[in-house]
C-alpha cells in the first residue's frame, strides 16, 4: 500500500500534464491540424483521469468469472482472503466497469468530432488558401481593414 | 513440468523483448530507410513470433492458445505486406538506398 | 497460468511506467514540427494508450482506443492533411507566453486537488466502492451478461448510448454538409492517385483480397461476442469501417463506392440509429418502458426458452435479444458514419487538388 501512496500523485500528476500540453497543442500551434491533434491529446488525458480512479488494486477486467473457475481460482491466489472478502464480488476482486462505459463512448464520439473539426479545416483551407493560424488573422485583419476603409 | 515449459515461454518472451529493443535501435540508427525498414520488420515478424511463442507456453492448452494461433497468422500476414507497401512508397516518392561504397556515387548525389 | 499474473503492486508500476511512455509520446508531439510525425506521432500515442489501458484492467475501452484512435482517426487525419504544407512555421515568443502561463496555471490547479484524490488501486475510493460495485453485483441478476461494461452500456445505460450514436451520426451529418457530399455515383468519384502510394502491387492486393473478408468477420465476432468478453457495438463498427477503409486504399476509393455505394451508406447510418430507438419504442408497445429489454418477449414466450447463461434462476431472454439488437445498431450507426465521413474527405481532398492544379 505504500508503493500506492508513492505512485498515486506519480499517476495523477502524468495524467495532469498531458492534459495541460494538449491543452497548449491547442491554444499555440499555427497549423490548425495540429490545434486539432492537441484536443484531441486533451479529451484522451481527460479520459485516463477517469480510468486512473476506476482501477481496482489486484482488480480484473470487469468481466464475471465463476467464482470456482481456475482463472478466478488463479487471480485470487495473489491476494488475501480478508482482501477479497472485503472488496470482491463473489470471491473476485474486478476493476470499476462505470468510467470505462463513459470512455468508450467518449472515445467514438471524440473521433467523429474530430472529423468535423477537420471537414471546417477543409473549408478554411479553400476559403483562405492556407491552414497557417497567424495567416488567416492576418488575412481577417486586413479584410477588416478595407471594410472601414470603403466606409468611411 | 507445466512450471518448466512455462520458465521456457518466460525466456522466449525475454528474447523476444530483446530482438524488439535491437529493432529500435535499428530504426534509430540505420542510414536509410530501407534499412530501417529492415530493422523494423524484424521487430515485426522475428519478435512478434517468439512472444506469441512464449506465450503459447506460458498459457498451456487452453482457448487463449487457439487465438494466440490466430493472432500469428495475422501478424505474418500483415507486417510483411505493410513492409512491402511501406518501402514500394518510399521508393515512388523518390528514396535512393544509400550504397556502401563512398567511390561510386548514389543516385541521389548523380 | 499463474506466470503470467503479475503481483498487483507490480502491476500498478508496470502501468505507471507505461503512463509515462505515454506522456513522453504527448512531449515529442509538442516538439513536432511536421503535420506527419504529428499525426503519426498520435497514432503511436493512441497505440500505447490502448496497451495502457489493458493494465488499467480496461479491455473494451483499449480496443475502442486502438481500433478508433490508432485506425481510423489517424485515416481520417491523414486524409485532410494530405494536400496542406507539412510544416508547421513556429510561434511568435511574444504570442507563446500567456498560453504557456494559461496552461501552467491549469496545470498547478488540477495538481493541487491530487492530496484529496482517492489513493492510486483504492479498492474503497468513492468511485468505486458504491454505484460501479452496485452494477457488478446485479448484472447476473438484471442483465445476465459476463462483461459488465456491455451491460451497463446497453442496458442500463441505454438511453444514454442512445444519445451518443445520435452524436456520432450529427457529427457525420455535419460533415457531409462542410464538405458537401454531392459525390453519389461511383464515375463522379475522382480517382485520388495520392492515396494509393503503391497502386497495383500484387502484394498488397492479395493480403488485402484475403484480410478484408476477415476483419468483416472479426467485426460480426466482435459484436455477437461483447456480451461474453471485450467488444461490443462501437468496436465492431469502427472495425467494419476499418475494412471498408483499407479496400479504399489498396483497390481506390472508386472501386469502394462501386461495391458500396456513397446512398447506401448514409442510408445505413440513418438505419443504424432508427433501428436503435426502434427497441426501445417496441419495448413500450409490448407494455414496458423505453428500452426496457425484459419486457421484448413475452413472459409466457420466455418461459418455454432454455435458461440462459450465468442465470441465476432467471430467463434473460429479452435482455440478450435485446442488447444484440442495439449493439447491431450501434455498428451499422457507428460503420456507416465513419465510412461517410472517409468518402466525404477523400472526395473532396482531391476534388481542391484539381482545382488548385488546374
Amino acid at each position: 500500500m505504500t508503493l500506492a501512496l508513492v505512485l498515486t500523485p506519480y499517476v495523477y500528476g502524468l495524467g495532469f500534464f498531458m492534459m495541460a500540453a494538449g491543452l497548449l497543442i491547442a491554444l499555440t500551434s499555427r497549423h490548425l491540424i495540429k490545434r486539432l491533434i492537441g484536443l484531441g491529446v486533451f479529451q484522451t488525458s481527460a479520459g485516463v483521469f477517469y480510468i486512473l480512479l476506476s482501477k481496482v488494486s489486484g482488480g480484473t477486467a470487469a468481466i464475471r468469472l465463476e467464482a470456482d473457475s481456475p482463472a478466478a481460482e488463479a487471480l485470487a491466489s495473489r491476494l488475501d482472503a480478508a482482501y477479497i472478502a472485503a472488496h470482491g464480488v463473489d470471491g473476485v476482486v474486478y476493476s470499476n466497469p462505470l468510467p470505462h462505459v463513459l470512455i468508450l463512448t467518449a472515445i467514438v464520439v471524440g473521433a467523429a468530432t474530430l472529423a468535423v473539426g477537420l471537414a471546417i479545416i477543409v473549408r478554411i483551407r479553400e476559403t483562405y488558401g492556407t491552414v497557417d493560424f497567424e495567416e488567416i488573422s492576418a488575412l481577417e485583419a486586413r479584410a477588416l481593414r478595407d471594410v472601414r476603409e470603403d466606409e468611411a | 513440468m507445466a512450471e518448466a515449459i512455462g520458465w521456457i515461454g518466460a525466456v522466449l518472451v525475454i528474447a523476444a523483448v530483446g530482438l524488439s529493443i535491437a529493432g529500435a535501435v535499428g530504426v534509430l540508427r540505420f542510414p536509410d530507410v530501407y534499412t530501417r525498414i529492415h530493422a523494423a520488420s524484424i521487430t515485426d515478424t522475428g519478435a512478434a513470433s517468439l512472444m506469441t511463442l512464449g506465450l503459447l507456453l506460458m498459457a498451456g492448452f487452453s482457448p487463449a492458445a487457439i487465438k494466440l494461433c490466430i493472432v500469428w497468422v495475422f501478424i505474418m500476414l500483415t507486417s510483411p505486406a505493410a513492409a512491402h507497401a511501406l518501402a514500394g512508397a518510399a521508393f515512388g516518392s523518390g528514396h535512393r538506398p544509400v550504397l556502401a561504397d563512398p567511390r561510386q556515387p548514389s543516385e541521389d548525389e548523380a | 497460468m499463474s506466470l503470467l499474473l503479475a503481483s498487483p503492486e507490480l502491476e500498478l508500476v508496470f502501468s505507471a511506467l507505461l503512463l509515462t511512455l505515454v506522456a513522453g509520446l504527448v512531449v515529442a508531439l509538442l516538439a513536432a514540427r511536421s503535420v506527419l510525425t504529428c499525426i503519426l506521432l498520435m497514432s503511436a500515442f493512441s497505440l500505447t494508450m490502448a496497451l495502457w489501458l489493458m493494465t488499467m484492467d480496461a479491455p473494451d475501452v483499449a480496443f475502442t482506443e486502438a481500433s478508433v484512435g490508432a485506425g481510423v482517426s489517424t485515416m481520417i487525419l491523414l486524409g485532410a492533411a494530405l494536400s496542406s504544407t507539412d510544416v508547421i512555421p513556429s510561434l511568435r515568443p511574444g504570442r507563446l507566453w500567456f498560453p504557456a502561463v494559461a496552461c501552467l496555471a491549469a496545470f498547478i490547479g488540477m495538481a493541487l486537488i491530487v492530496p484529496d484524490l482517492p489513493v492510486f488501486g483504492d479498492p474503497g475510493s468513492p468511485p468505486s466502492a458504491y454505484v460501479g460495485r452496485l452494477y457488478l453485483e446485479q448484472t447476473p441478476h438484471d442483465i445476465g451478461a459476463p462483461n459488465v461494461v456491455t451491460a451497463v452500456l446497453a442496458s442500463y445505460r441505454g438511453f444514454d448510448t442512445l444519445g451518443e450514436t445520435t452524436v456520432i451520426f450529427a457529427a457525420g451529418v455535419g460533415v457531409l454538409l462542410l464538405l458537401g457530399g454531392q459525390v453519389r455515383s461511383p464515375d463522379a468519384a475522382p480517382e485520388d492517385v495520392s492515396l494509393r502510394a503503391s497502386a497495383g502491387s500484387p502484394v498488397l492486393s492479395v493480403a488485402a483480397r484475403l484480410l478484408i473478408p476477415i476483419i468483416c468477420l472479426y467485426a460480426f465476432y466482435v459484436l455477437a461476442h461483447g456480451e461474453f468478453g471485450a467488444g461490443g457495438g462501437f468496436q465492431a463498427g469502427v472495425i467494419l469501417a476499418a475494412a471498408l477503409i483499407l479496400h479504399a486504399l489498396v483497390f481506390g476509393v472508386r472501386e469502394t463506392m462501386k461495391a458500396l455505394p456513397v446512398g447506401v451508406v448514409r442510408a445505413c447510418a440513418a438505419l443504424g440509429v432508427l433501428g436503435y430507438a426502434a427497441v426501445g419504442f417496441l419495448a413500450i408497445l409490448n407494455g414496458g418502458r423505453f428500452l426496457d429489454y425484459d419486457a421484448l418477449l413475452s413472459p409466457v414466450f420466455e418461459a418455454g426458452l432454455p435458461s440462459s447463461h450465468l442465470a441465476g434462476g432467471h430467463h434473460h431472454w429479452g435482455q440478450r435479444i435485446g442488447i444484440l439488437a442495439i449493439e447491431t445498431g450501434v455498428m451499422l450507426a457507428v460503420a456507416s458514419t465513419m465510412t461517410a465521413i472517409f468518402y466525404a474527405f477523400t472526395g473532396r481532398v482531391s476534388r481542391s487538388d484539381a482545382a488548385g492544379a488546374s
